[in-house]
């Protein structure tokens, strides 16, 4: 009885290791399935899009100098 | 070169980079060792190096044309990709070098693919170093042409040939897959290649900006 406890601690023990080993690459799944990930995507959109908004008016105001000529 | 005045090709670059601001967050990524979720970052730090390749592109062929024609707004052209192209180049450095970080332990540890984009960097500093050395307007045009048209094929060897020679950490090198192997089976193609046309277009675009400033201050210069 003992020696089949014994080989059933070492069993799990091993099971336990082999699971540590093999352990799934950590990826940012928690934040994607909580919904957080949109606030990351709604800061750098807004940031881009601000970006974008700045380089178009630095068109517009060429555009009417370039006019002037 | 009505081209750069236009609007529409400026609208279609800006919806290219957000929607792959978006897709690139949120699409799946293959989960990878050492990588994990930095894999997302070949979304915004190769699309800095095609950026940089294509006014870098741009650049030579108006150094071609000036030297061509001699006209003084193929000079100027020429000049302002090259500025606009170094901007690329050092964001392509650094978001690479902060990647580098996370994924190979240090920020720069002397890997070839680092090494020679640095030295292909100096050699586009010196470029320009070169250009504001001379005063003399039409030889500085020349020489700096001539040497923007030899600086671009050593710039190609130093970090897209050579790094693949030798043994290299990064993707691509020394019997290293790129990612290209990854992207086929992932749909990371949808991010991934709107991002790379997309950030090619903005750096035309500031490249084009920035040539209508260098016009109009040459105007103001020399007025005849």
């Amino acid at each position: 009885m003992k020696k089949f406890i014994i080989l059933a601690v070492m069993l799990v023990s091993f099971v336990t290791a082999f699971a540590q080993q093999s352990q799934t690459v950590e990826m940012a799944d928690t934040f994607r399935s909580s919904g957080k990930i949109y606030v990351v995507i709604a800061v750098i959109v807004i940031i881009f899009i601000g970006l974008a908004i700045y380089l178009f008016s630095i068109d517009r105001r060429l555009k009417k100098i370039e006019k002037e000529k | 070169m009505k081209f750069i005045y236009q609007t529409w090709w400026k609208v279609i670059a800006v919806v290219l980079v957000l929607s792959t601001l978006i897709t690139g967050l949120l699409f799946s990524v293959p989960s990878l060792p050492v990588l994990h979720e930095t894999i997302r970052n070949l979304y915004f730090h190769v699309p800095m190096w095609m950026g940089m390749l294509s006014v870098f592109v741009i650049s030579v062929f108006f150094s071609i044309m000036y030297l061509r024609t001699g006209k003084e707004e193929y000079d100027l052209a020429s000049i302002e990709c090259v500025n606009t192209g170094l901007v690329f180049f050092t964001l392509g450095l650094i978001t690479g070098m902060i990647w580098a970080k996370f994924t190979w332990g240090e920020f720069w540890s002397g890997d070839p693919k680092q090494n020679s984009a640095a030295i292909a960097y100096l050699l586009y500093c010196a470029y320009v170093v070169l250009r504001n050395s001379i005063d003399e307007e039409q030889k500085r045009a020349k020489i700096s042409a001539i040497y923007n048209i030899f600086a671009f094929p050593i710039m190609l060897v130093l970090i897209f040939i050579l790094p693949r020679m030798t043994d290299s950490l990064h993707p691509g090198s020394g019997g290293n897959p790129a990612f290209g192997k990854y992207d086929l089976d992932n749909g990371m193609k949808i991010a991934f290649y709107p991002a790379m046309l997309g950030w090619s277009f903005i750096a035309i675009w500031i490249a084009t900006l920035r040539y209508r400033i260098r016009l109009i201050e040459n105007k103001r210069n020399n007025p005849n």
